[in-house]
């Protein structure tokens, strides 16, 4: 299928909804959303507004409801459970609240293992891994292993994982809730530059303001539906917060 | 892959350390039991071939029939021409015609007047032909306990513990009181000139052993023999070669309508010995069933608790791509390696004490003191090459069971509540 008007993402009429006893809860409710190569935008509300199950949807980690979701021109509900496996593994690097880094494996370890399943060659592996270390400014941090890293670092090595094979989308689950301000800004940042250089979409569930400040699109979710899909303009740099 | 998780299993000691230890546990019983079988039924046979059943024996048809009761009166007559032309059709076997029998001995004091006397089992073997096997395959000289070996005709041994018993003297005149082969009464006298002790109880509770040509005379079996043994040259029994001997002397010499035509049975034709070694097998396989159910169940509930202990990986690993099929047979496969870690490990373990036990032996009778089975009193393991590899049956069997059951909780992982997951 072709991507639909150039659009990486595109959202129809989107529904999930989740049994609650003898009712249903609407998690998403009819939510229409298109996203465009190199967007750095955020999806913002309260807790259970939508936000996290807007993302499993798009990372095909889930299937809506009703509605259609397609990414990077496959259908998710379509999807089998190997299929979207392949569509996050060749397409969609994911960013978690913790870092969930693999403990007995070295930071070089921990980014390459996507690479792993994408089966290139060692060489090829090590000049990417070391090229993703470099962006996220850990190159030398290569052998350490997590228990060795801080809060900051850690996440860092976490965005290296997602962004080592290069995927057109980043899904971010709070990235930076976890962090101090000095490495959540670190962080965004280095997201940023990434967005910038090499045109990777970035799309957040945040109700972080550090991270609302970064943003370049905001969409407010508010009882599974849009509520408001604004440009806004970034305010770029660290420290009116410090 | 293999590497990164072989990275996995080195590192992360928790995730190999209790797999690791029961494998070994596992395999190196298995080793060690199936070398120890090995040893029993090795010893067993070679003690029942030397002293009862032979590779292959032959009898009269009709003492064949019952032979279990030795009735010497059915015994075959006309051995030397039939070991005559026996050696010329199969010059590579051993033969040793013998005659078992039983009957009273007394010990008469001074006076002649009976002093001790008690029931013997009785075997006369061929001790004073060149060419007879008996000497060395009974290893008769090295069981002599007191007094020596018997140098002519009317020199008997016996049993060490009988004589002890009796109360009999190397030197001492004995009176031997049976029955000939045609049922009448004998009473014969012999010098004892030497105590035997086997290691092999039923052969040691009252036995004498007794040169074929006096007993042959004293019983009235001129020319005849209860049982011919036959031995491979080797000293090692093939079930195939057997049959096939067999077969071809029961087509030359045997007569169906002649009970007193000869027969020739194999060392398994004998006494329910093929039911025996049946049984015994299957206990084997018991034996390996068991540990690998054993271990299955333990292996499943270690990798349950490492699925557990795990959860955050395994959801990192669904979240960024890997197939379910894919980590599922990663799992395996580093079980797998585990298996083999734990099983060469778990072999050498094995090896080491089945050799040790190869070379001392465990002394058994205390544990056999009222069994009729001819088998050594230590028994030891007999390491062959199957010992090598046998625990690699249930090493990696086990591992793979376990793990594929245990593993089976990955498809049930949800991959919509990663994120939720993920983030705790």
């Amino acid at each position: 299928m072709e991507m639909s008007n150039s659009f990486l993402i595109t959202t129809k009429d989107l529904v999930r909804t989740f049994p609650m006893g003898r009712t249903k809860i609407f998690a998403l409710d009819g939510v229409s959303l298109n996203f465009k190569a190199g967007e750095f935008a955020g999806l913002v509300g309260p807790s259970g507004s939508g936000k996290t199950t807007f993302l499993n949807i798009v990372g095909s980690l889930d299937s809506p409801t009703e509605g259609s979701a397609v990414v990077m021109g496959k259908k998710i509900e379509t999807l089998s459970h190997k299929q979207a496996a392949w569509l996050r593994n060749k397409n969609i690097g994911f960013i978690f609240q913790t870092f969930n880094l693999l403990p007995v494996y070295t930071v070089y370890e921990n980014v390459e293992f996507t690479l792993l399943l994408l089966k290139m060659s060692a060489n090829e592996r090590r000049k990417k891994v070391m090229q993703a270390l470099e962006w996220v400014k850990l190159a030398d941090r290569a052998k350490s292993k997590p228990s060795q890293l801080s809060g900051g670092e850690s996440q860092r090595v976490a965005v290296a994982r997602a962004v080592v094979k290069e995927p057109p989308i980043i899904l971010a689950d709070e990235p930076t809730a976890n962090l101090d301000a000095e490495n959540s800004y670190n962080i965004l940042d280095t997201m940023v530059t990434l967005n910038r250089e090499l045109g990777t979409t970035f799309i957040f569930a945040t109700h972080d303001q550090k991270v609302i400040k970064y943003l370049r699109r905001k969409i407010t979710l508010f009882d599974g539906k849009v509520a408001k899909d604004e440009q806004v303009e970034p305010e770029k740099g660290k420290g009116e917060e410090q | 892959m293999i590497k990164f998780l072989l990275k996995g299993i080195i590192r992360d000691r928790s995730r190999s350390l209790f797999p690791v230890i029961t494998v070994v546990l596992g395999v190196s019983l298995t080793v060690l039991g199936y070398s120890y079988f090995n040893g029993v039924m090795t010893s067993w046979m070679q003690t029942s071939a030397k002293f009862e059943a032979g590779h292959m024996k032959i009898m009269s048809r009709a003492y064949a029939e019952n032979a279990d009761q030795t009735p010497n009166d059915l015994a075959f007559i006309g051995v030397e021409n039939l070991l005559a032309d026996f050696k010329k059709d199969f010059p590579e076997l051993l033969v040793a015609p013998r005659i078992r029998f039983g009957g009273l001995f007394d010990i008469p004091d001074e006076l002649g007047e009976t002093k001790a006397q008690g029931p013997i089992i009785g075997l006369a073997v061929d001790l004073f032909s060149e060419e007879s096997p008996e000497k060395d395959m009974l290893n008769l000289e090295n069981a002599v306990v007191r007094g020596r070996m018997p140098q002519k005709y009317g020199e008997i041994l016996i049993s060490d513990e009988f004589a002890r018993r009796l109360n009999v003297l190397p030197g001492q005149t004995s009176t031997l009181i049976g029955s000939t082969m045609y049922g009448n009464m004998a009473v014969v006298n012999f010098t004892v000139v030497g105590t035997l002790r086997f290691g092999v109880l039923a052969m040691d509770r009252g036995t004498i052993i007794a040169d074929l040509a006096d007993i042959q005379e004293a019983l009235d079996m001129k020319d005849a023999a209860g049982e011919i043994l036959v031995f491979f040259n080797d000293f090692v029994y093939r079930e195939e070669a057997a049959d096939r001997i067999t077969e071809t002397f029961n087509e030359k010499y045997s007569d169906k309508d002649d009970e007193f035509s000869p027969v020739m049975v194999t060392f398994y034709d004998q006494g329910g010995m093929a039911d025996f070694m049946g049984m015994v097998s299957t206990f084997q396989g018991v034996l390996i069933f068991s540990f690998i159910a054993v271990m299955s169940i333990v292996l499943w509930n270690a990798g349950l608790m490492g699925t557990l202990r795990r959860y955050g990986e395994i959801g990192v690993r669904l979240a960024v791509g890997e197939a379910k099929g894919h980590l599922y047979r990663s799992m395996i496969l580093e079980s797998l390696m585990i298996g083999v870690i734990g099983t060469i490990l778990g072999t050498v373990l094995g090896l080491g004490f089945a050799y040790f036990l190869q070379s001392k032996g465990i002394n058994l009778g205390n544990m056999m003191q009222s069994s009729n089975m001819v088998i050594n009193e230590i028994i030891r393991a007999k390491v062959t090459p199957v010992s090598y590899v046998i625990g690699f049956v249930p090493g990696l069997l086990a591992t793979l069971l376990g793990t594929s059951i245990s593993g089976l909780g990955i498809y049930k992982r949800q991959t919509s509540q990663l994120m939720k997951e993920l983030e705790v």
